[in-house]
C-alpha cells in the first residue's frame, strides 16, 4: 500500500482559530492535561531526590503533548494501555494525583495499594488498563480489549502507547498483524523520542521511521505527527478513533518527540550529542501551546489560572500522599486470586 | 452416562459453557474451520460461528495477549496453545502479565480466562512437542493449574475452569485424546482444587497426574494380583490449588508414598508434594518418599527411547514392589 498521510509538513495554519474543529474547550483541556503531566512528573522527580520515592521511574517530560492530545480525544469509556513510561497516559484519563504520587511513594493511598509502583500504574475505573513494563506485551493485550469492544459492539476503542524501541520486538509485529486481520478498533501510538533506552533508535533499526515505515507491512497507511504539538496530535487521534469506531480497523501512528531526562532515574543521558536537548527544548510543547492560546485570544488570566490550579492540585496531592501510612503488611497476602486471598492449598 | 473420548469431552465442555454464556469466546490456531490439530474442537465453529470461535495467525503472544485484554474488559476467553511447548514463546504474557495483573493493580483487574494446551509425550513428536510443562505453570503465583486424566474430568474441570474467576492453564495430555470413559449426562461441572482417590488401598499411596493416572492404576492392579500389595491411587487433578488434605490423609493411612510424574526429574510437582509430606507427616512414614519420573533429559522421538523414559505401568509396578517389600 502506498503511503497516504506521509510525513505531513506542519504549516502554520492561517485559518486556525480558537473555535475551529478542535475548539476552545478541548484546547483548554489539553492545556490543563499538559500542565498536569509536566507538574506531576517534575514533582515525582523532586521526590526522588528527597529519597521519598524509591525504585525507578521513567519520565516523559517533553512528551506531554502526546498524552494530552490523545487523552482529550478519547471517550471516557475508551481504554488506554501504556508502558512503564506511563504516568502521563494514566493521569490524562483522570486518575487521582494523590493515588499516583502515593503509589510511587509506596503508601497505602497508592492507586495500586503499593503493589505496583511507577511502572504498573493502572486505574480501571477511568479506562487506564495498565502500564506494562515488559516491552511489547501490551500491544496484543490492547488488541484483546479492542476485540471485546468489537464483539459487544460498544463503540469503544483501545489506544496503545509505546516507545520507539518497542518496534523491534516480536510482540509489536504479532499485534499489528493480528489487529489488522481481525479489523480491531485499536490505535497503536509509537512515541518516538529518538532513544531506545540508552541507544539511538536509528542505530538499531532498519528503517528511518521505526513505526511509520513498518506500517506498510500490515497494509496500514504511514502516519507521522509532530508529537510536540497537542493540536496536531488531537487531530490525528480523532481521525484514527473515528475510523476505528466506524469499523475501519486499527491505525499505527508515529509521534516524533523528545524526552528531556534520561531513560530512567539512573540515566543522566550523557550519550546525547551536545546541543540536542537544547534544540528540542526550543520546541517545548508547553510554552508553545501557552503562546498559541494567547494568540487565539484566550485571556492571560484564564491561561495562568489553569497553571495555578494545577500547581495547587499537585501540592495538595503531594501532602496527602506524604501523610498516608505505608500499606499494612497483611495486604501482601491479598489479591493474588479473585477471592481476595493468596491460598494455593487447602 | 455416555461414553466419550477425552477429545470429545473437550468439545462437550467448551460447547456446554459457550451455550450458557455468550461472554465465552474461543481463539487459537486452526481451532475453527479445521477443528483443531488434535480434532479436539471439531464442530464448535459450525455451532458458534466466526464471531465466537476465531482462528488466529501463528502468533502465540497475540493469542494470549488478546485473551488477556478481552478477559480484563469483560469476556471469558478460552485460548488454545496448540502444544504446551509453545508456551515458551508467549511465557511473558502468562507469567509477567496474566499471572500478576490482579495483584500488581491492587485487585483492580479480573482475568477469567482459560489457556488450553496439549501437553506431554507418547506421540513420538520429539523434544519440542512432547514436554510435560505443568511444573512451569505451578511455580508462578496467580495461575491455577489443572491436568485431567479422564473424559469426565476433562468436561467437568474444563467447565469449572471456564467459570472460574481466575486464570487457569488446562493441560490436556495428548496421548489421552483417544481414550474413552463415562461422562455424566447433562450439565457437568466439577470443582478445581480437589484431588480424587481413584483406588483405595492400605499399603502404599501412588500420587499421579494425567497420563500417569491410568498407568498407576494398571500398576496397582498388578501389585495387588502379583505381589499382594494394596495401593491407593490419587489423581492429583489440580496442582494449583493443591488438595493437600486428600494427599496427606492417604499418606497417613498407608505410611508409604510414591509419586509418578511424567515431567523430567528436577523441580517436578512431586518434589513440592514430597516436601509438604516431609514437613507435615514425616513421622507417619514407614519408608522414604519415592519419586518415579522421566529422567532429567529431553524426550526422544524413537518409540523405544521415548517409551523407556516416560514412567510406564511396568516401571511403577517394579519400583513400588521393590520399595514396599
Amino acid at each position: 500500500m502506498a503511503k497516504k498521510a506521509g510525513a505531513k509538513k506542519k504549516a502554520p495554519d492561517k485559518k486556525a482559530q480558537l473555535n475551529d474543529d478542535i475548539g476552545e474547550e478541548n484546547r483548554l483541556t489539553m492545556w490543563r492535561l499538559q500542565l498536569e503531566v509536566r507538574q506531576v512528573e517534575q514533582r515525582l522527580h523532586d521526590l526522588f531526590f528527597q529519597n521519598l520515592i524509591k525504585g525507578t521511574s521513567h519520565l516523559a517530560i517533553g512528551q506531554e503533548a502526546i498524552s494530552a492530545g490523545f487523552g482529550a480525544a478519547m471517550r471516557p469509556d475508551d481504554y488506554t494501555f501504556c508502558t512503564y513510561r506511563g504516568h502521563a497516559h494514566t493521569l490524562v484519563r483522570g486518575a487521582s494525583m494523590t493515588g499516583m504520587i502515593g503509589e510511587l511513594m509506596g503508601k497505602e493511598c497508592g492507586m495500586l495499594k503499593g503493589k505496583g509502583g511507577s511502572m504498573h500504574l493502572t486505574d480501571v475505573e477511568h479506562g487506564a488498563m495498565g502500564s506494562y513494563a515488559i516491552i511489547g506485551a501490551h500491544l496484543p493485550i490492547a488488541a484483546g480489549a479492542a476485540w471485546q469492544a468489537q464483539y459487544n459492539k460498544t463503540g469503544q476503542i483501545a489506544a496503545c502507547f509505546f516507545g520507539d524501541g518497542t518496534t523491534n520486538i516480536g510482540a509489536f509485529h504479532e499485534a499489528l498483524n493480528f489487529a489488522v486481520v481481525w479489523n480491531l478498533p485499536v490505535v497503536f501510538v509509537c512515541e518516538n523520542n529518538l532513544y531506545m533506552e540508552y541507544t539511538p533508535i536509528s542505530e538499531v533499526t532498519a528503517v528511518e521511521h521505526p513505526a511509520a515505515d513498518r506500517a506498510c507491512a500490515y497494509g496500514l497507511p504511514s502516519i507521522i505527527v509532530d508529537g510536540n504539538d497537542a493540536d496536531a496530535v488531537f487531530r490525528v487521534a480523532t481521525t484514527a478513533f473515528d475510523k476505528a469506531r466506524a469499523g475501519g480497523g486499527p491505525s499505527l501512528i508515529e509521534a516524533k518527540t523528545y524526552r528531556y531526562s534520561g531513560h530512567s532515574r539512573a540515566d543522566p543521558a550523557t550519550y546525547r550529542p551536545e546541543g540536542e536537548l537544547e534544540e528540542w527544548m526550543k520546541k517545548d510543547p508547553i510554552p508553545m501551546y501557552r503562546q498559541r492560546l494567547l494568540d487565539f485570544g484566550v485571556k492571560e488570566d484564564v491561561v495562568s489560572g489553569i497553571e495555578e490550579a494545577v500547581l495547587k492540585a499537585v501540592d495538595e496531592a503531594t501532602e496527602e500522599a506524604k501523610a498516608s501510612p505505608p500499606p499494612p503488611l497483611e495486604s501482601a497476602y491479598e489479591d493474588v486470586w479473585a477471592d481476595g486471598g493468596a491460598s494455593w492449598r487447602n | 452416562m455416555a461414553e466419550l473420548t477425552y477429545r470429545e469431552a473437550v468439545i462437550e465442555g467448551i460447547a456446554q459453557e459457550m451455550r450458557r454464556d455468550e461472554k465465552v469466546v474461543f481463539l487459537g490456531e486452526d481451532i475453527g474451520k479445521a477443528g483443531g490439530v488434535f480434532k479436539a474442537t471439531v464442530g464448535l465453529w459450525d455451532e458458534f460461528g466466526d464471531l465466537r470461535v476465531r482462528d488466529t495467525p501463528i502468533s502465540e503472544q497475540a493469542i494470549l495477549g488478546a485473551a488477556m485484554g478481552a478477559a480484563m474488559t469483560g469476556l471469558r476467553p478460552i485460548a488454545e496453545i496448540m502444544f504446551s511447548d509453545f508456551l515458551a514463546v508467549c511465557w511473558d504474557i502468562v507469567t509477567n502479565q496474566i499471572a500478576k495483573s490482579r495483584y500488581m493493580t491492587g485487585g483492580q483487574v479480573d482475568l477469567p480466562l482459560v489457556i488450553r494446551t496439549a501437553n506431554g509425550g507418547g506421540a513420538r513428536f520429539g523434544a519440542q512437542h512432547s514436554q510435560s510443562v505443568e511444573n512451569w505453570a505451578m511455580m508462578i503465583p496467580g495461575i491455577k493449574v489443572v491436568a485431567p486424566s479422564t473424559p469426565a474430568d476433562v468436561k467437568g474441570l474444563l467447565a469449572a475452569a471456564i467459570r472460574d474467576p481466575d486464570p487457569v492453564i488446562f493441560f490436556e495430555q495428548k496421548s489421552l485424546y483417544a481414550t474413552k470413559g463415562e461422562v455424566p449426562d447433562g450439565e457437568h461441572v466439577d470443582e478445581i482444587g480437589k484431588a480424587k482417590v481413584v483406588r483405595e488401598g492400605d499399603d502404599v499411596t501412588i500420587l499421579a497426574l494425567a497420563l500417569m493416572v491410568p498407568r498407576a492404576l494398571e500398576a496397582a492392579e498388578r501389585l495387588q494380583a502379583e505381589a499382594g500389595i494394596s495401593a491407593s491411587v490419587v489423581d492429583i487433578r489440580s496442582l494449583v490449588p493443591l488438595d493437600t488434605q486428600t494427599i496427606l490423609s492417604q499418606v497417613k493411612k498407608t505410611a508409604r508414598v510414591v509419586t509418578v510424574e511424567e515431567n523430567p526429574r528436577l523441580c517436578g510437582w512431586g518434589a513440592e508434594i514430597a516436601s509438604i509430606i516431609a514437613e507435615e507427616c514425616f513421622y507417619d512414614l514407614d519408608m522414604p518418599i519415592v519419586r518415579i519420573t522421566t529422567p532429567h533429559i529431553p524426550l526422544s522421538s524413537a518409540d523405544e527411547l521415548e517409551d523407556a523414559m516416560i514412567p510406564s505401568a511396568d516401571r511403577i509396578f517394579e519400583t513400588v514392589r521393590q520399595e514396599v517389600d
